[in-house]
């Protein structure tokens, strides 16, 4: 079982990220839960929601104490969320932000991680610019299909064409896989 | 020989007036076919109003549907007097469920009736006072709101009767009720409270509002009838003589509906669309007292320090005469 | 058909395949996506010959449903936590009329203190007002669960609710099966009432019934349970038969066969507690689990022979008889009956509080040990009950508690569970 859990704010999209991640992963043949972790219902604040993938029926109910992957949609949580709470150092960090994990002040946390499992993705400024509106999940979706490797980007974009009418799904698909192109190309320089 | 034109006025028997109609503008009840809604054998109180009106009313309703309506009945004494287990003195399909939801149930038979393929056979919600002022008051006005092709029809006995005659907020000034005795410094019902639902359900602009007195069958019939035409969410609220909550006697029923009529106290007026289209003149004004003196509950009016009140209640008709313009002529007639 | 959707829009979509003929309906988290689905059905014409009513209460929503049920009509509501005690008088009158409304309730927890989330509070509150009670384990059993509910609650005359968990349940997205209409008509027949308003055959329904009755009213729908109890385990086996997977039923037992220890749960919880029961069973502890799924009519002779060899029950509930204890507990006491085994009841998840595989695990390993109490708070913060007992000692005007309680808890939001 994989693991996900998604950090962000009311309003971000946190919940519909990781209710697509769950379709792509059905769309590739597997068993997924998404679900989410309600506050108080309002713009702004912090938002947590699961996906979980397995090849089998999913049992478990409880929210992802261990995640492989931890997925944060606002950085501005750093420091104020315990976001990385259970999360083991082979697991996946992917970040909101076009500061690198040293500038963000993770560099101490996350010594003992493999480099290749870690991310930054401006994701806000692919979403602004493909769909114009700053709401990062679609392209941190499409990012970390090629980080992890666990889901393809085609069922990245099979999922948002599902979500989305179609003029806005477009555009959606544009924005992931943009990032999904970056992260690939950042990795293949980091190999080379 | 001159014609000369007669004014006709009914005087307590429909046998003269009924002779001297075309047969379709007859009383129901002077039909032998009638239906019998409410049939003999209910066990309400001599001279009850509501079974009287009820009585009346929904043969109307159910000449004006051809026989295709279905009652919905809230709790209280029509309820309770007409379906003595094992007994029912129902001829038509009835449902009681609760005490403040008549509106809900028959807005849920009307939606049935129309996706069963039957919108010809109509609804009728039927509740007292208390199960439409008080505790009935939401659903009546989600009913309302919904404009569901439901007739609610009030039966104002002007308390909890039932239970023994408990002050509703349909309860006029000063009535003495088991709650709101005739002692203190200001015996009965307290003055300034109260709710008049027929105002309330002209601010909901609904297709049709009317008031009807057991003093008056045959405008009562008319506007039931009238009701049954229309399409949407109606009420009918009908004012209904309790001689035991009252204090009246059982054989003045009528004759106190005509004073309450007649004094202004209750006003007679039709509305549609939240625009009063009708309303019938006093003829022979009475002053309250008139009304108020066949009843024990404003009994404790006619002492030394009720005189006061008593002015403060013929205020109130004096205000409804006004507003409804009750001693001008005769502007319109359904 | 295979979907990957919301738990609410699989039972909206199965509601919506048992041809309804008048829904209505009060918004409540977390029934809200169920409701909302099934009117955009109706208003787009996909679910046709259906009159979808917005009312102004709870009361009113299940007042219609009566009414629309007395007249003929496949009647369905849902709702939930407080929306459920606003129409209690409903629900007891629905069920003493013999209407065969379907309702789904999205477990929540009933206040005060207000609180949006899961726990079994609000159905438990309507146990004996005589609708029949089925709790769904898994999204995929809630969507079924409805198409079997409504051939139950209209062969019995009796309402049935089918309770599944808030959030955990109707907000998840899970894998699917969602039958065709086609599969959903074989196995549910129109409605044919028992009774009914009819214009050519008048009767009068509902009237009032004194002590020379009363009770052999009351007796035949405790009997009709009784019958239920025979229909259940009937109809899931004909769903089975069509629709190829078994769902419902009275209960689910789980690797009990030799069980030293076993659980017994409602709802959702199940698939965690059998994730820890695999566990367990792979460090060789004879541990096995029990599912209620009928929990009225209380399945008391299944019950009885599941648990009977067993050494210890533990039963696990989301709800909370105030001044008591447990409340599934008494009917498993009930059903075992001159037995003597060790029984625990432990209180879990109340008002959404996540109930983890860790916290389970040692729960089981205690009980294993005779290490548990016979009642439980799992999970309690000692220390906070210390706290706020000390501060109402010291002052008579000590405020409110549950604000109390809050200010020391902290921002909920830096806790993942």
């Amino acid at each position: 079982m994989f693991q996900v859990r998604i950090h962000g704010r009311g309003g971000q999209g946190v919940v519909s990220g990781a209710e697509m991640l769950s379709v792509a992963a059905f769309v590739e043949g597997r068993f997924a839960q998404a679900f989410p972790s309600f506050g108080s219902e309002r713009m702004g604040a912090p938002v947590m929601a699961f996906c979980r993938i397995d090849v089998k029926e999913i049992r478990l109910r409880e929210p992802v104490l261990e995640p492989d992957a931890v997925i944060i949609q606002d950085p501005t949580l750093l420091h104020q969320v315990d976001l990385f709470q259970g999360l083991r150092d082979r697991g996946y960090i992917l970040i909101n932000s076009t500061r690198s994990f040293e500038d963000l002040g993770l560099n101490d946390f996350t010594r003992g991680f493999s480099r290749r499992r870690l991310c930054n993705v401006p994701a806000t400024e692919i979403a602004m610019k493909h769909v114009g509106r700053a709401v990062p999940n679609v392209p941190l979706l499409g990012a970390f299909a090629a980080v992890s490797g666990q889901i393809r980007i085609e069922s990245v974009v099979a999922a948002i064409r599902e979500k989305f009418p179609p003029a806005l799904a477009q555009k959606n698909v544009a924005a992931a896989t943009e990032a999904y192109a970056l992260v690939q190309s950042t990795r293949e320089t980091a190999d080379a | 020989m001159e014609l000369q034109t007669v004014k006709f006025y009914q005087t307590g028997t429909f046998t003269v007036g009924n002779r001297l109609l075309a047969e379709d503008e007859r009383s129901v009840q002077a039909n032998m076919d009638r239906t019998n809604s409410l049939n003999s054998g209910h066990r309400a109180c001599q001279g009850c109003g509501e079974a009287l009106g009820a009585r009346y009313a929904i043969d109307a309703a159910m000449r004006a549907t051809n026989g295709e309506l279905i009652a919905v009945n809230a709790t209280g004494c029509l309820e309770v007097f007409s379906t003595p287990y094992p007994e029912t003195s129902w001829k038509i399909p009835w449902i009681h469920s609760l005490f403040g939801n008549a509106a809900a149930v028959a807005s849920g038979v009307a939606a049935a009736m129309r996706v069963k393929g039957t919108p010809g056979v109509r609804v009728v919600a039927q509740g007292g006072d208390g199960g439409t002022t008080d505790i009935g008051f939401g659903c009546l006005s989600g009913m309302f709101e919904r404009n569901d092709d439901v007739l609610y029809i009030c039966y104002d006995n002007e308390a909890y009767m039932n239970t023994g005659v408990q002050r509703s907020s349909a309860t006029p000034p000063a009535a003495r009720t088991a709650t709101t005795p005739a002692v203190g410094r200001e015996p009965g019902n307290v003055f300034g409270t109260g709710k008049n639902v027929p105002l309330i359900a002209m601010a909901h602009s609904i297709p049709y509002v009317a008031t009807a007195s057991v003093a008056n069958l045959r405008d009562l019939e008319r506007k039931v009838a009238k009701a049954m035409e229309i399409a949407g969410a109606r009420y009918v609220h009908i004012h209904v003589p309790c001689p035991l909550g009252w204090g009246s006697l059982p054989a003045d029923t009528i004759k106190v509906a005509r004073l309450a009529v007649e004094s202004g106290l209750f006003p007679l007026f039709e509305v549609e669309y939240g625009e009063i289209t009708g309303r019938t003149p006093i003829r022979r004004k009475v002053p309250v007292t008139d009304y108020l003196r066949l009843q024990k509950r404003f009994a404790h009016l006619f002492n030394v320090a009720g005189e006061g009140r008593v002015a403060q209640i013929q205020a109130i008709a004096d205000r409804n005469i006004a507003k409804f313009g009750l001693l001008e002529e005769a502007r319109t007639h359904g | 058909m295979l979907k990957q959707i919301e738990g609410s829009r699989a039972v909206a979509e199965a509601v919506a395949r048992c041809r309804p003929e008048v829904i209505c309906a009060y918004p409540i988290t977390p029934q809200t996506h169920i409701v909302e689905g099934l009117g955009e059905m109706v208003k787009s014409g996909e679910l046709a010959n259906c009159e979808f009513i917005n009312v102004e209460s709870e009361f009113a929503a299940l007042s219609v449903a009566i009414g629309a049920s007395a007249a003929g009509a496949r009647a369905y509501t849902a709702t939930a936590s407080q929306g459920l005690l606003f129409m209690a008088e409903a629900v007891y009158n629905a069920a003493g009329l013999g209407l065969p409304i379907v309702m789904t309730i999205g477990n929540r927890a009933i206040g005060a203190p207000i609180n949006i989330w899961n726990d079994h509070s609000d159905s438990m509150s309507m146990r004996d007002a005589g609708w029949i009670q089925l709790y769904a384990e898994t999204n995929q059993e809630a969507l079924d669960l409805h198409i079997q509910a409504f051939r139950l609650a209209e062969e019995l005359s009796c309402p049935v609710m089918v309770c599944m968990d808030g959030f955990i349940l109707t907000h998840a997205y899970d894998r699917v099966d969602v039958p065709t209409q086609e599969d959903v008509d074989a196995f549910l027949p129109p409605f044919e009432p028992r009774q009914v308003l009819d214009v050519a055959d008048p009767v009068s329904m509902g009237a009032m019934v004194g002590p020379e009755a009363f009770t052999e009213v009351r007796y035949l729908a405790h009997h009709k349970q009784l019958r239920a109890l025979k229909l259940i385990p009937q109809l899931s086996a004909a769903f089975q038969a069509r629709f190829g997977r078994f769902s419902g039923g009275l209960v689910k037992p789980y690797r009990t066969d030799d069980a030293e220890t076993i659980i017994v749960a409602l709802g959702s919880v199940n698939g965690t507690i059998q994730e820890v029961v695999d566990e367990m069973r792979d460090a060789g502890t004879k541990i096995g689990s029990l599912g209620i799924c009928s929990f009225r009519p209380f399945p008391l002779a299944q019950v009885r022979e599941v648990l009977q060899h067993a050494k210890r029950v533990v039963v696990i509930e989301k709800c909370l008889a105030v001044g008591l204890g447990g409340i599934v507990s008494d009917g498993v006491r009930n059903a075992l009956s001159g037995i003597v085994l060790k029984g625990h009841t432990v209180i879990a998840g109340l008002g959404g509080r996540a109930i983890t595989r860790a916290a389970l695990r040692q729960l089981f390993q205690d009980a294993g040990n005779d290490e548990l109490e016979q009642l439980t708070f799992l999970d309690l913060d000692a220390d906070l009950i210390q706290f706020e007992l000390e501060r109402e000692a010291r002052a008579r005007r000590s405020g409110p508690t549950a604000e109390a309680i809050l200010r020391r808890v902290g921002t909920v939001a830096s806790q993942v569970a």
